[in-house]
C-alpha cells in the first residue's frame, strides 16, 4: 500500500442517522392517514353516473364530507403523535391493574380502593377482571362444556322462530349452506394446510348429482331416488372427484395446487354451463324434487317454508361436526397437523403424506357434496351461475376469517361474513356490499390474522411463524423480505 | 381448417398472449420477491384501463385524429395506464402487504388480504366511475396495416403486440442488467442475505410492485383499446395471466412471457375449435396437463431457492 492512498472519508454514524424535520416518519404517517381519509370519502360517497366519468369524484371531493374525513385524520394523527406518551402511560396502568389475579370475589376490589379520581383506571380493569373471574368459574364447572353446547344448540333451534322470513331465507339458503361448505373446506385448509381455491366445484358436483338422481336433468337416471338416498351417492361422487383431482396434483407445491384447484373449478363450471345435453346448459335444472320422507305410516315433505329446511340443515351440521370433532384428535387428525406444521418432518416420521392429504381432500369434498344436495333441493332449481369462481374464493376467506382449523371459529366466521352483505343491503347501497366485505377482510388480516376464534394450536403456529420458526401451512416457505 | 384460418387464429392468439405475458410478469415479479400470489394484480390491470380512459377523457382526442396526433394520444393513454397501474400497485403494497410483512404473516394471510384488496378495489372503481362498460375514446382509425399469409392485422393488434414486446424486452433488461434488477433477484434468492449485503428490502419490494404495476397498467390500457373498460374487466384476464405465470414457472420472468403467449394461443384455438363458451377451459386444461408432468412449470424453478 502506497502512502498516497488514504481511506475514503466515512461520515460519522450520527450524521448518517440525522434526519431533517421533513424526513420524520410522523409526516409519512400523516400522509397515510390523509390518503386513507380521501379513500374513505370515496368509499362512503356518491355513486358514479353513466356518461360523466368524473361526476362521482367531483361530488365526493367538493362536499363537506371530505373535510370531515380529513379533519378526523388530522385529529387522529395529532393524538397519536403528541399524546402518545400520555396514552401509553394510561394503558399500561390499566393493563397492570387488570392483570391482578382474583381467587375469590373479594379479590376483585381495585388495588387503590374505589376512589372516584382513579375511576378511568380501575373501571375498565374491574370490568375485564370480573369477566375473567366469571368465565374462569364457569369453565371450572364440570357441566360447562355440555351445558353450553346444549344451550347453544337450543338457541339455534329456536332462532328461526324469532326472525323475519327474509332472515329465515338467508339463514337457510346462505348461512346454513356455506357453514357446511366451510366445515368441509376447513378440513382441507385448516387441518391439512392445503390451499384450495376451487372448493365450490364439489358443491356444484353435489348439487348436480342431486339433480341427476332425482330426475331433474335432461338425462334419465337409472332409478329416480329420494333426496335422502341421493346424499350418500353425492358424497361418494364428490369423494371420487376429490381423489381424481387430488391424486395427480397433490405432489404439487402449495401455490401450484391453488391454481390447479382454481382451474378445476373453472372446468367444472364450464362443463355445467356448456354440456347442455347432460346438465341443461346455462338454463340448468329448473325443477327439482324437495326432500321428503315416506315411511308408509308417516310421510312428510319439506315445502317452501324455510324453517323445516333449517332444522334439517342443522341436523346435518351437527352430525358432521360430531364426526369431525372426533376426527380432529384421531390418528388422522394428528397426521394432518403434522403435515401442516412440517411436511418433510411428517414424511420422515412415517406419515404417508400423500394418502392423508388425499383423505383430507376427499373428506372435505364430500362434506361440500352434502351441502350441494341440500342446496339444490331447497332452492328447487340450479344453474351454473350459482357456482361461480367468486364463491370458491369467498369460501376460503370465510374459513380464514373465522380462524382456520377451529370449528367454532369457522362457524362464526362464515355466519358473520355471509350475514354482513345481507345486512348491508339495507344500510348502504347494495352495489357496494362487496367493497365493504373486501375492506373488512384486509383490515382483519392486518390486525387480527389469526381470525375471530382461532384454535389454540393454530394460534401458536402462526405466532411461531411470525417469530421465524416453521410455517403455519403446507404452502412452502413464508413470504420473505420482511425486515421490521 | 385451412392454413389461412390457422393464421387468423394465430394472430388473435398472439395478440391475446402478449397481453397475458405482460400481466403475468406482474404476478411473477411479485411472487419472486415475496412468494405471494398477488390476487389483486388483476385490479392493477383494471386500474390501468381506467387510467387510459381518464387520460384520454381529460385530453379529449380530436374527432378524426391522424398521424402524429394519434401517436400522441396512444402515448398519453399508455402513460395514464402506467401511472394509475403503478400507483395502485404501490398503494397496495404500502397499505395492505407491508404491515403483514412487518409481522412475518403466513402466506395464507397474504392471500386472503390480496383477495380482500381485490374485492375492495374493483368495487371501489365501480363506485367511482360507474358500473358499466365504457369504450376507449377513438385515438386512430383502426384500419388494416399489413397482411400475414392472407390474415389482416389491424392497428390495434399491431399496437398491442409491439407495445407488449417492447415492455417484455424492457423488463427483461431491467431485471437482468440493472442495479434495481440485481436487487430484485437478490431478494428473490434470499431476503436475509440480501439485507445483510445492504439491499434495502422495503425499497426493492416497493419498486417490484411498481414495475409490475406499470406493466399491468399498460396492459390494461391496451386491453381496453381492444375491447372496453369495465370495473370487472380484471378478473378473468387476471386469472388467466396468473395461470400463465404458473405455467411458465412462477418467479421466472421469461417463463411468464412464454406461459402468457402459450395460453393466449391455446385460448384462441380453443375458441376456434370448441366455441367461445369454452374459452377459459382450454387454458386451464393445458395448465393442469403441463403441471402434471412438470410440476414447477415449463421453465422450472427460478434460480436459487427451491422453496
Amino acid at each position: 500500500m502506497t502512502a498516497g492512498v488514504t481511506a475514503p472519508k466515512v461520515p460519522s454514524a450520527a450524521k448518517l442517522r440525522k434526519r431533517s424535520w421533513y424526513q420524520q416518519p410522523r409526516w409519512h404517517r400523516l400522509f397515510a392517514l390523509v390518503v386513507t381519509a380521501l379513500v374513505l370519502a370515496q368509499v362512503t360517497g356518491a355513486q358514479g353516473t353513466r356518461g360523466d366519468l368524473f361526476a362521482a369524484l367531483e361530488e365526493n371531493f367538493s362536499g363537506g364530507a371530505v373535510w370531515g374525513w380529513l379533519g378526523l385524520a388530522v385529529a387522529i394523527w395529532l393524538v397519536r403523535e403528541f399524546a402518545h406518551e400520555l396514552l401509553g402511560r394510561y394503558t399500561s396502568r390499566v393493563k397492570e391493574e387488570a392483570g391482578r389475579p382474583a381467587e375469590r370475589p373479594g379479590d376483585l376490589t381495585p388495588s387503590g380502593g374505589f376512589s372516584p379520581a382513579a375511576a378511568p383506571v380501575w373501571l375498565p380493569a374491574l370490568l375485564a377482571r370480573t369477566v375473567r373471574f366469571v368465565t374462569d368459574v364457569v369453565r371450572g364447572q364440570r357441566l360447562y362444556r355440555w351445558g353450553s353446547m346444549a344451550a347453544l344448540l337450543g338457541l339455534l333451534i329456536v332462532l328461526p322462530l324469532m326472525v323475519s322470513t327474509f332472515w329465515q331465507q338467508v339463514m337457510v339458503d346462505q348461512i346454513g349452506m356455506f357453514v357446511l361448505v366451510a366445515i368441509g373446506l376447513n378440513v382441507v385448509v385448516g387441518w391439512a394446510g392445503m390451499l384450495d381455491l376451487g372448493f365450490i366445484a364439489f358443491f356444484a358436483i353435489g348439487a348436480y348429482s342431486s339433480a341427476f338422481w332425482t330426475g331433474g336433468l335432461p338425462v334419465e337416471p337409472p332409478v329416480e331416488l329420494n333426496n335422502f338416498l341421493v346424499i350418500p351417492i353425492a358424497v361418494l361422487t364428490c369423494l371420487v372427484a376429490g381423489v381424481l383431482l387430488g391424486a395427480p396434483t397433490l405432489r404439487l407445491r402449495g401455490d401450484y395446487l391453488a391454481i390447479v384447484t382454481l382451474g378445476f373449478h373453472e372446468i367444472v363450471y364450464l362443463t355445467a354451463k356448456n354440456w347442455t345435453e347432460f346438465t341443461g346448459g346455462s338454463r340448468g335444472a329448473p325443477q327439482l324434487d324437495r326432500f321428503s320422507v315416506d315411511l308408509g305410516f308417516w310421510s312428510y315433505e319439506w315445502e317452501l317454508d324455510p324453517r323445516p329446511y333449517y332444522w334439517l340443515q342443522l341436523a346435518f351440521v351437527v352430525v358432521v361436526l360430531l364426526l369431525f370433532v372426533r376426527l380432529e384428535h384421531s390418528r388422522v387428525g394428528r397426521a394432518w397437523t403434522a403435515i401442516r406444521e412440517d411436511e418433510v418432518a411428517a414424511a420422515a416420521t412415517g406419515v404417508d403424506t400423500v394418502r392423508f392429504k388425499l383423505l383430507a381432500f376427499a373428506i372435505g369434498a364430500s362434506t361440500s357434496g352434502i351441502a350441494g344436495v341440500i342446496y339444490a333441493s331447497k332452492l328447487g332449481f340450479i344453474n351454473p351461475e350459482m357456482f361461480v369462481l367468486l364463491l370458491s374464493v369467498l369460501a376460503l376467506s370465510y374459513v380464514v376469517f373465522g380462524g382456520m382449523g377451529s370449528i367454532p371459529g369457522v362457524l362464526i366466521g362464515t355466519a358473520v361474513l355471509v350475514w354482513l352483505p345481507e345486512y348491508l343491503r339495507d344500510t348502504v347501497d347494495p352495489q357496494d356490499r362487496y367493497m365493504y366485505l373486501g375492506g373488512l377482510l384486509v383490515v382483519m388480516m392486518i390486525y387480527r390474522p389469526q381470525g375471530l376464534l382461532p384454535s389454540r394450536r393454530r394460534q401458536r403456529e402462526l405466532r411461531m411463524a411470525e417469530e421465524g420458526s416453521g410455517s403455519a401451512d403446507a404452502l412452502g416457505a413464508r413470504p420473505g423480505g420482511a425486515q421490521a | 381448417m385451412s392454413l389461412s384460418d390457422i393464421w387468423d387464429v394465430l394472430v388473435l392468439g398472439v395478440v391475446l398472449g402478449s397481453l397475458y405475458a405482460v400481466i403475468a410478469i406482474g404476478y411473477t415479479l411479485v411472487y419472486g420477491v415475496l412468494q405471494l400470489l398477488n390476487f389483486a394484480h388483476s385490479e392493477v390491470f383494471m386500474a390501468g384501463g381506467f387510467g387510459g380512459v381518464i387520460a384520454l377523457t381529460i385530453f379529449e382526442p380530436a374527432t378524426d385524429p391522424s398521424g402524429l396526433q394519434s401517436a400522441l394520444y396512444v402515448l398519453l393513454g399508455i402513460l395514464g395506464g402506467a401511472l394509475l397501474g403503478g400507483l395502485v400497485a404501490f398503494g397496495l403494497e404500502k397499505g395492505a402487504y407491508r404491515p403483514l410483512r412487518r409481522r412475518h404473516a403466513s402466506r395464507l394471510i397474504f392471500l386472503i388480504t390480496a383477495i380482500g384488496a381485490s374485492f375492495f378495489l374493483y368495487n371501489l372503481a365501480g363506485k367511482m366511475f360507474g358500473r358499466y362498460p365504457m369504450p376507449m375514446p377513438t385515438m386512430y382509425e383502426n384500419k388494416q396495416v399489413f397482411e400475414v399469409f392472407g390474415t389482416s392485422v389491424n392497428v390495434t393488434q399491431l399496437l398491442i403486440v409491439v407495445a407488449a414486446v417492447l415492455m417484455l424486452l424492457t423488463v427483461d433488461f431491467v431485471v437482468n442488467r440493472t442495479k434495481m434488477g440485481s436487487g430484485i433477484r437478490a431478494v428473490a434468492q434470499d431476503p436475509e442475505v440480501a439485507s445483510l449485503m445492504g439491499v434495502d428490502i422495503d425499497k426493492v419490494v416497493s419498486r417490484t410492485f411498481v414495475l409490475g404495476g406499470v406493466m399491468g397498467g399498460v396492459a390494461g390500457f391496451l386491453f381496453g383499446t381492444n375491447l372496453q373498460v369495465e370495473y370487472t374487466m380484471g378478473f378473468l384476464p387476471g386469472i388467466t395471466a396468473f395461470a400463465a405465470a404458473v405455467l411458465g414457472g412462477i418467479g421466472n420472468v421469461r417463463g411468464a412471457m412464454l406461459g402468457g403467449l402459450t395460453l393466449g394461443v391455446v385460448e384462441a384455438f380453443t375458441v376456434e375449435w370448441f366455441g367461445d363458451a369454452w374459452r377459459y377451459a382450454g387454458a386451464f386444461a393445458v395448465l393442469v396437463l403441463v403441471l402434471m408432468f412438470r410440476p414447477t412449470g415449463i421453465l422450472g424453478e427460478r434460480v436459487g431457492r427451491t422453496a
